[in-house]
């Protein structure tokens, strides 16, 4: 079979002269083969990893938060309608709802984000390089269910330009891509991603007023499917059911203190994940599951995660302390479980290209991050989430902090030299 | 101090659903053990001092019941490190390849035999050789001298007739070949009086007796000046190399040897003679390296490269910028001492011939510039296999009819891989060695691979951080190192401590080095800058 997969390929190479082709078909056979390289000048043997391996092992890391997250899209939606309340009940619908509105915000990331990749290495005149694998499937998990397509290919086409490719494509970029593609969203469509009505999928309002908004794959195919199998089938006349406010707990706090979040929502709720949210940072112990294979397989690096942790944690005690307002009076250890400060621990923080690459500025790094970001999270009156922010602004900081610890250990080797 | 972080949540839950009476339990819970805890505490302590009264005797363990924290945290020293400074490597990995030398030494008829002046960093392209084809030569007479430095005399390791004065590009000599005699006759030379001559007297003879070339200094590991006095004099008697021979079957029966050789050296620096030791093994290694006299012993457990020179110098005393070490093999160091106690150049050399491709690994007892045919003759079964001179990380590749080169005592051959693996990257079909987690090879620490060539991905630019740091058991920054000879930073590269390595030290790295980079070649680009520069 590999024989035959083999030939196969060298029949459809297309002529080295079309680049761009050439660079397409390249992308897809080392996806398909590892290179016969052998090495030459230098070490005659080299380590199983490689990028590819490394970058596949966070996007499987990654899966479980897709697999809650596209559910979850569908049951926000349906409980917002007051049908289906159980998180079981209606098991097709919602997984089918979740999926129409995630697989097409995942195409069209990668298409675009490949797209360009693939035309800038064949520019170049390298190979496609794995940078894009694991900003494609975290854009997906950072945005609003609802954001609409063309606003996304747009953000992923300048995040990937300017924030990657102008500096030389991957290994190069100073911020992190996915973080980037959803701050160019943030500023540059701020309706379309803060506020309360954005984090659940298909309504025209998350509140009292508002009515479905199926799209037409909806309607006219997973109805027709549904009703054959004689399964349960969409509602297109349903509406918002009095009462439902589709703020996320991170809002409410923002409002109220705990007290309004409590109301709304169980420290168990949170922690599980069935809230209004970015489609990947509900799932908890899923984010934690990740997080944990990451570690454990040495593709993440735990100093940033601990140290992320201990800032947060120490910046939330002191606004427990200094207690002004409702927000900073919201428990230090519920801070976890608001908001995106996992997701954002264990996949964007960790991005090696963009952290500190010193083992001592890492700490820093992270603890700085938690810090930064539990500022703008408590302290800043118009965006009730803050780690989107610290970790571009701490991205930015890094080659900083390398720089303090490559200086001491110049220093102290001169030092020896007297 | 976790209690009483966790304390509050409870607190709070325990609010809530009104169950005060659970915190009240679980504290006197936690008191009652406390109490235990600190009666057991007391009465261990006391079973100690009494044991320390009656004059027990303490050696293996402490006298409580508890281990203490230093036992389970600290490595143990093993018994057979009695003296010497004790160091234990926490950085490194070591590679298990298949086709491990077995213990014992052959004699195999190796019957040509070069010296190749591109194994000479700095050397000309085209030295000046002194004997041409069709000489007789005998052995530790002068092959080619460097017209740069025209007192240090390259020798011929055996006696027999120049067959061949190999040349390659641009009519630069690659190799001066030898056809072995039968019997090898050696030049006889002068008996030198090591108690009662001068320094420079001692150069002199070393000069002439071909033996300066073994001398090798750090910084830029090239041939040590003659007119440089080192500051210390450094030789590890164990190599952590994958397949690397074990030096103490090496050094079987040649105490001698290798205590006079040890006895020149340190009439050449004024600092010591230090000689770094292997602690990793069960037992203790040979006797010619536990009994040397006159030098300071350092012993090293870990895994590779704990028995690079380098690296050891780095913890026993590190270059400073403007000083000079020298460093030499231990079978540089017999050659040195039997040229003293019998007055012959003595290039004999225990070579391993290791792989997973060689039929049956073992050690050849043979000259230095053995060719590679006779080495393996009748010993691989499969001849799409790449031969190197040296370990599979630093090692030179080789031809069949090529030689070994000057400073290796290795010969590893393994498999070409270059074909092409179905979704190698995700799913490999046959087991390869990786530091990475990814692969379950950490859950068997004992299984070895088989090696192969292949490069297992395409080379990227640097992407992860952190991996060279834990490689390498030297305070010192690889990564940025890399980066600033690519850059040509001269004063970073200087700063970050590009004079402390030498590519032996930096190859595990770029073993692992998931971008695929060329660290060795980018850090010899980097010392060829500083040298130019001094």
């Amino acid at each position: 079979m590999k024989n035959a997969l083999l030939n196969f390929f060298r029949r459809i190479e297309p002529d080295k002269s079309k680049r761009l082709l050439h660079t397409a078909y390249d992308a897809f056979f080392t996806f398909a083969f590892t290179p016969n390289h052998t090495t030459k000048d230098g070490v005659h043997v080299r380590d199983g990893m490689d990028l590819k391996r490394l970058m596949v092992n966070v996007v499987i890391a990654m899966q479980f938060c897709y697999l809650l997250g596209t559910y979850n899209i569908g049951h926000q939606h349906f409980v917002a309608l007051g049908e289906h309340l159980g998180l079981l009940e209606g098991f097709h619908l919602k997984l089918f709802y979740g999926l129409v509105k995630l697989l097409p915000m995942w195409i069209v990331a990668h298409l675009v984000g490949l797209g360009i990749e693939f035309y800038f290495a064949a520019k170049r005149g390298h190979g496609v390089e794995e940078g894009f694998l694991v900003t494609g499937a975290l854009i997906p998990l950072i945005m609003p269910p609802d954001l609409p397509l063309w606003i996304l290919a747009i953000s992923v086409a300048i995040a990937v330009i300017i924030g990657k490719e102008a500096f030389g494509g991957t290994g190069m970029n100073v911020v992190n891509i996915a973080l980037f593609t959803r701050v160019i969203v943030f500023f540059a469509y701020p309706t379309e991603i803060s506020g309360d009505d954005v984090w659940v999928a298909g309504l025209t309002k998350a509140s009292a007023g508002g009515v479905v908004d199926y799209g037409w794959f909806t309607v006219h195919v997973l109805n027709p499917l549904f009703s054959s199998l004689g399964w349960e089938t969409f509602n297109t006349a349903a509406a918002v059911v009095d009462g439902y406010s589709g703020a996320t707990p991170l809002a409410l706090a923002a409002k109220g203190g705990w007290e309004a979040v409590t109301q709304v929502y169980s420290p168990s709720q949170m922690f599980w994940g069935i809230i209004p949210g970015s489609v990947g940072e509900t799932g908890k112990p899923l984010i934690l599951i990740g997080a944990l294979l990451l570690v454990a397989t040495g593709v993440a690096s735990w100093r940033i995660m601990v140290s992320m942790v201990f800032g947060m944690a120490i910046t939330a005690i002191l606004f427990n302390a200094w207690g002004f307002t409702a927000y900073m009076q919201v428990p230090w250890y519920y801070h976890l479980w608001m908001g995106s400060f996992l997701f954002a621990m264990a996949f964007m923080a960790t991005d090696p290209v963009t952290a500190a690459s010193t083992n001592r500025g890492k700490w820093f790094y992270g603890f700085f991050i938690g810090m930064v970001g539990m500022v703008i999270r408590v302290l800043n009156p118009a965006y009730p989430e803050g780690w989107m922010l610290a970790i571009l602004f701490m991205n930015v900081f890094a080659p900083l902090i390398d720089y303090f610890v490559l200086q001491s250990n110049i220093s102290k080797r001169l030092k020896h030299a007297q | 101090m976790l209690f009483t972080i966790f304390s509050q949540s409870l607190f709070a839950q325990s609010a809530e659903t009104g169950g005060s009476d659970y915190l009240l339990y679980i504290l006197l819970a936690v008191v009652v053990i406390a109490l235990f805890a600190i009666i057991i505490q007391v009465s261990d302590n006391m079973l100690i001092i009494e044991a320390q009264r009656q004059g027990a005797d303490g050696s293996g363990a402490n006298f409580g019941i508890f281990p203490r924290m230093s036992e389970i945290f600290k490595n143990p020293v093993p018994e057979y490190v009695q003296d010497g400074s004790f160091t234990a490597l926490k950085k490194g990995f070591d590679i298990l390849l298949e086709g491990e030398a077995e213990s014992k030494v052959l004699d195999k008829t190796v019957s040509t035999f070069a010296v190749q002046p591109p194994n000479f960093i700095g050397m000309q392209p085209i030295p000046k050789v002194v004997v041409g084809e069709g000489d007789q030569v005998k052995a530790g007479d002068p092959l080619f001298f460097d017209k740069n430095r025209p007192e240090i005399l390259y020798g011929a390791p055996v006696s027999g007739e120049i067959i061949e004065i190999r040349r390659g590009e641009r009519r630069a000599i690659e190799a001066v070949v030898i056809l072995a005699d039968k019997e090898v006759q050696y030049r006889q030379f002068a008996a030198f009086d090591l108690e009662n001559s001068s320094r420079d007297e001692l150069v002199a003879y070393l000069l002439d007796g071909c033996v300066w070339p073994f001398i090798r200094q750090r910084p830029y590991d090239v041939i040590a000046d003659p007119k440089d006095v080192p500051s210390n004099i450094f030789i590890s008697t164990f190599d952590t190399a994958p397949l690397a021979p074990d030096l103490n079957i090496v050094v079987e029966g040649k105490g001698a040897a290798f205590q006079k050789g040890l006895d020149v050296l340190a009439r050449l620096t004024p600092g010591k003679v230090h000689i770094g030791l292997n602690a990793n093994a069960a037992t203790a290694p040979s006797e010619v390296f536990t009994g040397a006299q006159g030098v300071e012993k350092h012993w090293f457990k870990g895994q590779h490269p704990a028995g690079n020179v380098g690296v050891q110098i780095h913890h026993i005393a590190p270059v400073k910028p403007k000083d000079r070490v020298w460093v030499l093999g231990v079978q540089d160091v017999l050659t040195i001492g039997t040229l003293f106690l019998e007055q012959r150049f003595d290039a004999g050399r225990v070579v391993a011939v290791v792989g997973a491709e060689v039929n049956a690994p073992a050690y050849i007892r043979t000259w230095q510039g053995a060719k590679l045919e006779d080495l393996v003759k009748d010993n691989l079964s499969n001849t799409h296999v790449r031969y190197i001179s040296g370990d599979v990380l630093s090692g030179k590749q080789k031809h069949l009819d090529s030689f070994l080169n000057f400073y290796d005592d290795q010969l590893t051959v393994v498999k070409e891989g270059d074909d092409y693996e179905l979704f190698g990257w995700l799913a490999p079909q046959e087991p390869r060695p990786s530091i990475s987690k990814t692969y379950l090879n950490f859950l068997f620490p004992d299984s070895r691979f088989k090696a192969s060539t292949n490069t297992r991905g395409e080379k990227r630019a640097f992407v992860v951080t952190g991996d060279y740091e834990r490689l390498l058991p030297m305070d010192i920054y690889p990564q940025h190192l890399i980066k600033a000879v690519i850059n040509g930073d001269y004063e970073s590269m200087e700063g970050l401590g590009i004079k402390e390595l030498v590519e032996e030290d930096i190859a595990l790295c770029e073993f692992a080095c998931l971008s695929k980079q060329e660290l060795q070649k980018t850090l010899r680009e980097g010392l060829e800058l500083m040298r130019a520069e001094e």
